[in-house]
Order: structure tokens, then sequence, then C-alpha cells
């Protein structure tokens, strides 16, 4: 067992970190404020390997690993939670897929300009009936010879409105149940493809959360992902590995709230000492830094065994289960703890914490990731 | 014709977070993190730019230092630079600014066909800007210092420059094989990317000694060949609290102040 950060990983942290101070970090707050997804920064994540991380170079990624994705996901988090969800979403819930269930002429097509960041990806599963039940899927895809006909609705799809290539489930055999699902590669201009409403949420402001439309969408046979009845089978293990992305985007805000926190601590005085000074005040923070280092040693234990090719299901639900309520309680508590300021948007914390409620929601609620967790324990 | 360039560059302490020891009078380098001198950063920078125009071009990056400078150098690899050189031996330890060149000069002269040799100003530790110069000096190419506008024509060999003087700018012309140092004004340099940071740390880094070199530890280089060696280093004392001008207006402000100045006999 080696708990000791490699030089790659290293240097992985200090590039990101200065990238997202000097980029990220200064339209935080605007793009909070006006719900604006942060589009020019997306060449510049590509242009530096970020929307690509733990892809082979041979199919245009940086050939990195799922601890340096994470590493790079916490520190886009750590200054701005929208721009570490669309890194997020992109790498594990489309590049992902494609890389692992595609062909090489799919890989050719598609992941080569996702992994380069010249295409964003998002992902369709949740339907407005489908939620943590997904096996509830009323998208339909029809057989039609030389093509398949997709007709349904995706509801709160991250990078909706911005992507180009989206991996889709759809019903292809309802008498199948699960097993009647699969999973397609669409592309933003499809004909019958359209985005529908967004939704104007409580945090990550500048993400494009979205609503997609199949009306009548004609769909290339050859865009199948994986195999006839496999897309719930795509669909649970791609969750698995975005559950790696969302936790260590929950660590990230976190860590990001915690940080901001410290230095009001040591400029912030009353009663005639820094708040740093004071006792009760200190074993607050104590306890806050043990979630967030134990959150991480979680995370890069279940992105290790994602390298390792190891079965990590169990392991990265817990790691998002723990992180993401790390992230509610460590935001919570730094608001407190800035007192009035931090209930001002003056201050970043309040943001961070509106932001970090939707890490024990998407990608499977905490509640999915017992369920998870305890099916480990008992079996299904 | 691919066009090769060496790029001195140093690891130096991380001046933000620097103190003097006030008993030794040293600096304290022990917690101090290392980075790469951000006047090298915009040599580099330069460097990759002109490697983004024409992709054959080929980056050396050179420094002298301990074995730990490697990864200052497998950053400016993670940023683009295609190989990079570490000048490092007990009997460089000491060197001074005329040492210091010699040594880089043995590297540079090993390394062998150059058209451009790129360096920062300064290094934010020692503050001197006499490498860059003296290292052209020892390899008897032209030299412009301070640039802060680059600019190379299509044919490889001309090359127009602007260089920063205090109260103004020269335009210079010159011609390959040359030395240049940066200055920040140059250029923003860009970060490490991801994937460079993969090839980068599988990167073999050379490590050349004296003997390698071909320098002398007694004559050229370390610390006894020096002919400077620093005496002391200290904190200065605080000037003092500053007197403030108040005044109705800002003629009055401006009044006030002519005679404060002219009482001591400064005007």
């Amino acid at each position: 067992m080696d708990f000791q950060t490699s030089k790659e990983h290293e240097f992985v942290r200090k590039m990101v970190r200065e990238f997202a101070v000097a980029e990220v970090e200064p339209i935080a707050a605007d793009i909070d404020k006006e719900h604006r997804f942060p589009e020019e920064n997306i060449p510049k994540m590509a242009r530096y390997g970020l929307l690509g991380i733990p892809f082979p170079k041979e199919w245009g990624g940086s050939g990195g690993d799922n601890i340096a994705y994470s590493i790079a996901v916490e520190e886009l988090s750590r200054v701005c939670a929208t721009t570490g969800v669309i890194c997020s979403a992109h790498t594990s819930l489309c590049a992902w897929p494609i890389y692992h269930y595609g062909t090489d002429a799919q890989k050719e097509k598609y992941l080569i300009p996702l992994a380069k960041g010249e295409k964003l990806g998002a992902f369709g599963l949740t339907e407005s009936n489908a939620g943590t039940d997904a096996s509830g899927q009323q998208t339909k895809a029809e057989d039609k010879g030389d093509h398949w006909l997709i007709n349904g609705s995706k509801v709160f799809i991250t990078n909706g409105g911005y992507a180009d290539t989206f991996v889709v489930m759809a019903m292809t055999d309802r008498s199948k149940g699960n097993r009647g699902i699969s999973s397609f590669i669409v592309e933003k201009d499809f004909e019958g493809f359209s985005v529908g409403k967004t939704e104007d949420k409580m945090g990550i402001c500048g993400s494009s959360t979205t609503e997609l439309v199949f009306q009548n969408m004609k769909v290339p046979k050859e865009n199948l992902l994986g195999e006839v009845g496999q897309g719930f089978k795509v669909a649970l293990s791609t969750l698995d590995g975005g559950r790696i992305g969302i936790a260590s985007q929950a660590l990230g805000i976190a860590q990001g709230a915690f940080d901001v926190t410290i230095e009001y601590m040591k400029s912030r005085r009353q009663f005639g000492k820094r708040l740093a000074d004071m006792d009760p005040l200190r074993f607050e923070v104590a306890d806050l830094k043990t979630r967030i280092d134990a959150a991480r040693l979680l995370i890069h234990r279940a992105a290790d065994m994602k390298d390792r090719h190891e079965a990590y299901g169990p392991q990265s639900a817990m790691a998002k289960l723990f992180a993401a309520e790390t992230a509610m309680h460590v935001t919570t508590k730094c608001v407190q703890l800035h007192g009035g300021y931090g209930y001002t948007k003056d201050y970043p914390v309040e943001r961070m914490m509106r932001d970090a409620k939707i890490t024990e929601i998407y990608e499977g609620t905490s509640e999915a990731q017992k369920l998870v967790i305890a099916a480990s324990v008992f079996g299904r | 014709m691919a066009f090769k360039i060496i790029v001195c560059a140093k690891q130096v302490p991380d001046t933000n977070e620097i103190k003097i020891d006030p008993v030794t009078k040293t600096l304290v380098r022990e917690g101090v993190p290392s980075i790469l001198n951000h006047d090298d950063a915009n040599a580099l920078e330069e460097a990759l730019k002109i490697k983004d125009v024409y992709p054959d071009t080929h980056i050396t990056v050179i420094t002298m230092g301990p074995p730990q400078a490697k990864d200052m150098l497998r950053e400016c690899l993670a940023m683009g630079a295609d190989d990079a050189i570490l000048a490092s031996d007990r009997a460089l330890g000491g060197s001074d600014t005329w040492a210091t060149s010699n040594a880089l000069a043995a590297v540079c002269r090993k390394v062998g066909d150059y058209d451009l040799i790129f360096a920062g100003r300064q290094a934010i530790d020692g503050d001197t800007a006499q490498v860059g110069p003296q290292l052209a000096e020892k390899l008897g190419v032209p030299q412009v210092t301070y640039v802060t506008e680059f600019a190379i024509e299509d044919d490889r060999k001309n090359i127009t420059v602007k260089r920063a003087l205090e109260d103004g700018y020269e335009l210079i012309k010159i011609k390959t094989p040359c030395m240049l140092t940066a200055i920040k004004e140059l250029n923003v340099p860009r970060y490490m990317s991801i994937g460079g940071i993969y090839d980068a740390v599988r990167h073999d880094i050379p490590s050349w000694g004296a003997a390698e070199l071909g320098v002398d530890p007694d004559k050229e280089v370390g610390l006894l060949a020096s002919p400077t060696n620093v005496y002391r280093s200290f904190t200065p004392a605080p000037k003092g609290k500053g007197v403030t001008i108040e005044g109705e207006s800002d003629k009055d402000v401006a009044d006030k102040l002519i005679i404060a100045l002219k009482a001591k006999h400064a005007i």
C-alpha cells in the first residue's frame, strides 16, 4: 500500500490549481450570479488536456489515470463547482462509456474529439418519471432497418445546452425490462434532436442543466453503443465512474470553503482575539479537516481500484456518499464560521453551500449510494 | 531546417515566502517551496511560441543546481520543452555568477548546435542579471537583454527585438546565433499540460558533472574559483513611518508639500 503522492499527481495538482486560480476563480462568482455557462473556459481546458485526462493518448487523451482526473475535478471545484461538473459529466459520463464500450470506429469518430476537448459531452439517462428508478425509461428506440428511430425526452441533463455529443439510453424492448434498454451515441445536429427547458437551480448556476427532446430522431445504426439490451449495464457502470467525479467535485467544494474560512479566521477579530485563536472554533476546524481528508482517501482508493480494473462500485458509492455529506457539512459550518458575512454574496462560502447540495442528489442520491453499499453487504 | 533553442532556467525559492534568519544572516530555505524562476518561464514561453509556429523546433532547457532541480526541469518539459539537462556536481556548489556562467557555457558547448539561447533577465533569489550576459560573452555570441517583444523572420536568421530601457525602448535587429534575456512583459507563460506531465515524469534528464563538462573545479567553477562571495545577507531596517499631508484641497496639499520639501532643502 502506497499513500505517497506520485510526481505525476503532485504536478497535476500544481498545474490545475494554477489554472483554476488564474482562469476559473475570477469568473466563478459572476457566472453564478448571471447563470452563465463559462463557455470561454472550455477551449482553455481543452488546450491543457483537462477534458481527456484518463484516456490514452492514441484516443486523444492525456494518458493519465483516475486519481489525476479526481485531483483535477477537485481543484477546479475548489474554486468553481460549475466548472468541476462540466469536466466531470463530460469525462465520466460521455467520453468514458464510448471509450469502454465503443467500437474503434466510434472511438475514432467520437472519443478523440471529446478527449481533445474539441467537442463537449453529456449523458442522458434521467427522465421525468425515471430518476433513481432508472429502469422506468419511457424513451423508445425502434429499429427501422437502416436506422434507429428515437422518441422521448430526458431531464436534468448536465452540459445539455452546450454539448455536441450525447450518450443516451432508450428502451428497445419494453418486455425485457432493464435488459430491454440500449444506449446510443447522439449528435446535437441529428434531425429530431432539440434542447428543451433549461433548469433554474439553487446552485451550480453556471452549469447548463436542460431537458433533451427527441422527436422522430433518426440515429444511424452504427451509433448503437454496446449491444442491444446492454444499455442498463452501460448506464450503471458509467455511473460507478461518474461517482468518482462527483465525489471529487464535492471534495473540492469542501476544500475550497475550508481554505477561504481558514484565511478569514486568521484575520477576523472578536473579543480582542483572532477567530483562529479561539479553542471551540479550532476544534470545529479540526473536525472539518479530518472529514475532508477522509473523503479524499475514500475517493483516491475508489479511483485507484478503477485504474487497477478491480470491481469498485461499492467503494465509489461510499466515496460519493461520504464526500457529498462532507461538502454539505463543511460548507454549512464554514458559513457559520463567517457569521453574518458568510450569508452574504460578498463571500464565496454562500455560493459553495448552495453548490454543495447537488452533490447529495445527482448521479445517484445519497440514498441510492446506500442501496449500492448495503447490497454489497447483504447481497442483492 | 530545424530551429534549435537553449533555454537557461533556474530553480529558486518562492520569494513570496522567503525569510532571512536573523542570527545566521542566511536565507531560510527550509520549508520554502522551490519554483521555476519567473523570468525564465517567460524565456521558455518565447521559445515555445517559436515551436508553436515552427513545430520542428527543438528546445533544450538547461540548469545548474542540486539533483532536486530536476523537478523544475520536468515542469519545463511538461510545458512543452523537448529535452532538459542538469549540470550538477558538488564541485559546482558555491559558484558565483562568473563561475556559473562558465559551467553553463560548458553545457551549451557540449549541447553544441544552437540558434538561440533564451534566459530570464535575472533570478528572484540573487537579482544579479549577470549570468545571461556573461554566458553570451563566454560563448562569443551577440546578446540583447530586457527583451519585451520578439519577432523572427521566415528565414529564421534575422530577429527583431524590442529592448526595454528605463526611459524608452530600443528596436534591435540581430542575427542568429544570439542570446536574449526575457522580462515578464515579453509574454504570459503557459501552464503545464496534463499530457505533458505524464511524458515529463518519464523523460530521461541527464546529469552532467564537472568532469563531463570539462571544467576545472579549482579555476573555473565552484566556491574556490568564484571571484565574489556573499559576505552577509540582512533584512534592511524599516524606513519608519512617513508623513501624511492633509489639506482642504489638492492645491492646499501641494502647497504644504512644497513648503515641507523647501524646509528640508530638498528642492
